[in-house]
């Protein structure tokens, strides 16, 4: 029963031919057997996953139950929840307990939804392989000697293993999209402000979304529905409801017009991922969707202004891990020794090279020769997409150059492992929706083709990515792993 | 592009990190290499482009200034690592060993 569909549970929840407790005890079982392995979970607690369980299926008796009522979940360590520790993977936030939950944790849990863990993230969402988390990496479903991808790599992982029937991660530039390729699953960055950040320890303020991974197109939407919406206490959050997005999944690609650029292809692709996507671009032209050509000639420049952009606001962001009002202190003789102490021994390699850039480029005698040339380039490349969508519907491209590569393959030189998010760092820049799904394998590993929205066009994005799923068989296959489970 | 060490330690400085001397080094390394990449940007002209702060397209978002219930204090207090009455506490910021305060 791991393996159905959200949307196929509901239906059996609601029949009473399937309690949310069995459902639940299902998944603590996969995680409990398969976690030793692959480590997805940083925490987890199954007592309080049960009560959650007992919660749903008094609510279902009633006759009362919503769209995630009784659905395990995970939620990417990032994601601040009351009576248990978040630590944004890292040792600076060990042991810390949140006085509040994240607003989409909220709206979770007004459903009656089941939380089954906090999974694995790269320290504060810094990575894309999920190596920079102090909590161990987790390991690829498909295959234990690869990496799952990041920062999310413990909830797409979860997914992907039917640890959990849905996930939450968050994506700054590529973290939900790339692992959600690399693990075979479907996952989807909304559009900037579409989903509160309240309660998302914040990295990257301006490009950070929260948003769901899923075996289905359709399961995405749903959660999506759930945790979208204004939110008065995210100053960033759209003044919107959450939009109806299930009701448009028509399976209809007829006359879509789906542009394809030419910029989204970079030197050491992987053929086995460009023969994959070609084939699933051929497929949504047989399927009806008119193909054109779309440039974005800024792209090649996404990657480098990320690494100011993010950088940047992520110096200011983590300059509140000091030791003086939660996580690690380490007393040190005096307040700057107490300071300098604490965040050389808590934060990890790639969170303090993250801030050193960050800070050397807002720093005086800089800052408009990096951070303001940055926020420049950033304009070029929202324009890019602004003149791409006033002839096409969607955007279709590779998620990531490559499969999921090896574990310990890219730590020599950190601008090789940011390689793996130059095809989706653009979306994050321009404030646009993306999503993954699965298109095919290479070398025994998914492959994930990308789609991309106009703003606050997910029910289009979602409608294309669900007629192509549907139209293949990707979305039915799962991972060898704990099948005698 | 080259930082130098003191480079290195005036940012580690602004930014309150302590970094051994081996985090140093291998700091100037890896922040030249990374900054040889961004110099890309240079390639664009952008005099003419106006700066993106936001994508979200919202300004001045208001609320009304009216007093709300906030956390309480024991909250608040609940992940101090120090504290004395209802306060966080810590080292005084003044002075040197000697401090009078």
């Amino acid at each position: 029963m791991h393996w159905l569909t959200a949307s196929e549970a509901r239906t059996l929840l609601d029949k009473k031919e399937l309690s949310a407790v069995e459902l639940t005890q299902a998944h603590l079982a996969r995680i409990e057997s398969l976690d030793p392995s692959l480590n997805c979970h940083i925490s987890t607690f199954p007592d309080r996953s049960l009560a959650q369980a007992r919660a749903a299926d008094e609510r279902i008796g009633r006759g009362e139950s919503a769209g995630l009522t009784g659905i395990p979940i995970s939620l990417k360590d990032v994601l601040v929840t009351t009576g248990t520790q978040t630590t944004a993977g890292s040792q600076i936030l060990k042991g810390y307990e949140s006085p509040y939950d994240a607003t989409v944790v909220q709206r979770l849990h007004a459903q009656d939804a089941v939380f089954v863990g906090k999974s694995n993230t790269d320290e504060f969402a810094m990575g894309s392989s999920t190596e920079n988390s102090s909590y161990g990496v987790t390991r690829n479903p498909w295959n234990l000697d690869r990496v799952p991808g990041g920062s999310s790599g413990g909830p797409a992982a979860a997914v992907a293993a039917g640890e959990a029937m849905l996930s939450l991660g968050s994506d700054t530039g590529g973290s939900i999209r790339q692992p959600a390729g690399f693990c075979g699953i479907v996952g989807l960055k909304p559009t900037y402000g579409r989903v509160s950040r309240l309660g998302l320890i914040a990295f990257g303020s301006s490009l950070d979304q929260i948003g769901p991974f899923a075996r289905s197109v359709e399961d995405a939407a749903l959660i999506l529905e759930a945790i979208a919406g204004h939110d008065p206490r995210d100053s960033t959050s759209a003044p919107m409801p959450s939009p109806d997005i299930c009701s448009h999944l028509t399976g209809d690609l007829a006359g879509v017009r789906i542009g394809v650029a030419e910029e989204y292809a970079v030197d050491g692709m992987e053929p086995g991922v460009e023969t994959a996507v070609a084939t699933a671009v051929e497929s949504l032209k047989d399927a009806g969707a008119i193909i054109k050509q779309v440039s974005l000639p800024h792209t090649r420049y996404a990657l480098p202004t990320y690494y100011i952009t993010a950088p940047a606001e992520a110096s200011a962001n983590l300059a509140r891990f000091d030791g003086v009002k939660y996580g690690l202190s380490i007393d040190g003789g005096s307040l700057r020794e107490m300071y300098e102490q604490t965040r050389g021994q808590g934060f990890g390699p790639e969170v303090k090279r993250r801030i050193m850039l960050g800070t050397y480029a807002l720093s005086s005698g800089y800052y408009d020769a990096y951070y303001v040339k940055a926020q420049k380039v950033r304009t070029l490349l929202k324009q890019d997409f602004d003149a791409a969508f006033a002839d096409v519907d969607v955007i279709v491209a590779p998620t990531s150059p490559t499969v999921a590569f090896p574990i310990g393959a890219r730590l020599d030189d950190p601008y090789q492992m940011y390689l793996a998010d130059v095809f989706t760092i653009p979306a994050n820049m321009a404030g646009i929706p993306g999503v993954s799904v699965p298109c095919g394998f290479a070398d025994g590993l998914p492959v994930g083709l990308q789609f991309l929205g106009k703003a606050f066009d997910e029910a289009t994005l979602l409608s294309v990515a669900h007629a192509y799923e549907r139209s293949q068989p990707w979305w039915r296959m799962h991972p060898e792993l704990g099948n005698e489970i | 592009m080259e930082l130098t060490l003191d480079e290195v330690r005036h940012v580690a400085a602004l930014a309150r990190l302590g970094l051994t001397d081996a985090e140093q080094e291998l700091m100037r390394d890896q922040l030249s290499s990374i900054l040889g990449h961004i110099n890309a940007l240079n390639e664009l002209d952008t005099e003419s482009i106006p700066p993106t702060a936001s994508v979200a397209a919202l300004q001045n978002v208001w609320r009304d200034d009216t007093v709300q219930s906030s956390l309480p204090r024991e909250q608040v207090l609940m992940n101090a690592p120090r504290q004395n009455e209802g306060c966080f506490e810590v080292d005084t910021p003044l002075g040197g060993e000697e401090s009078s305060s």
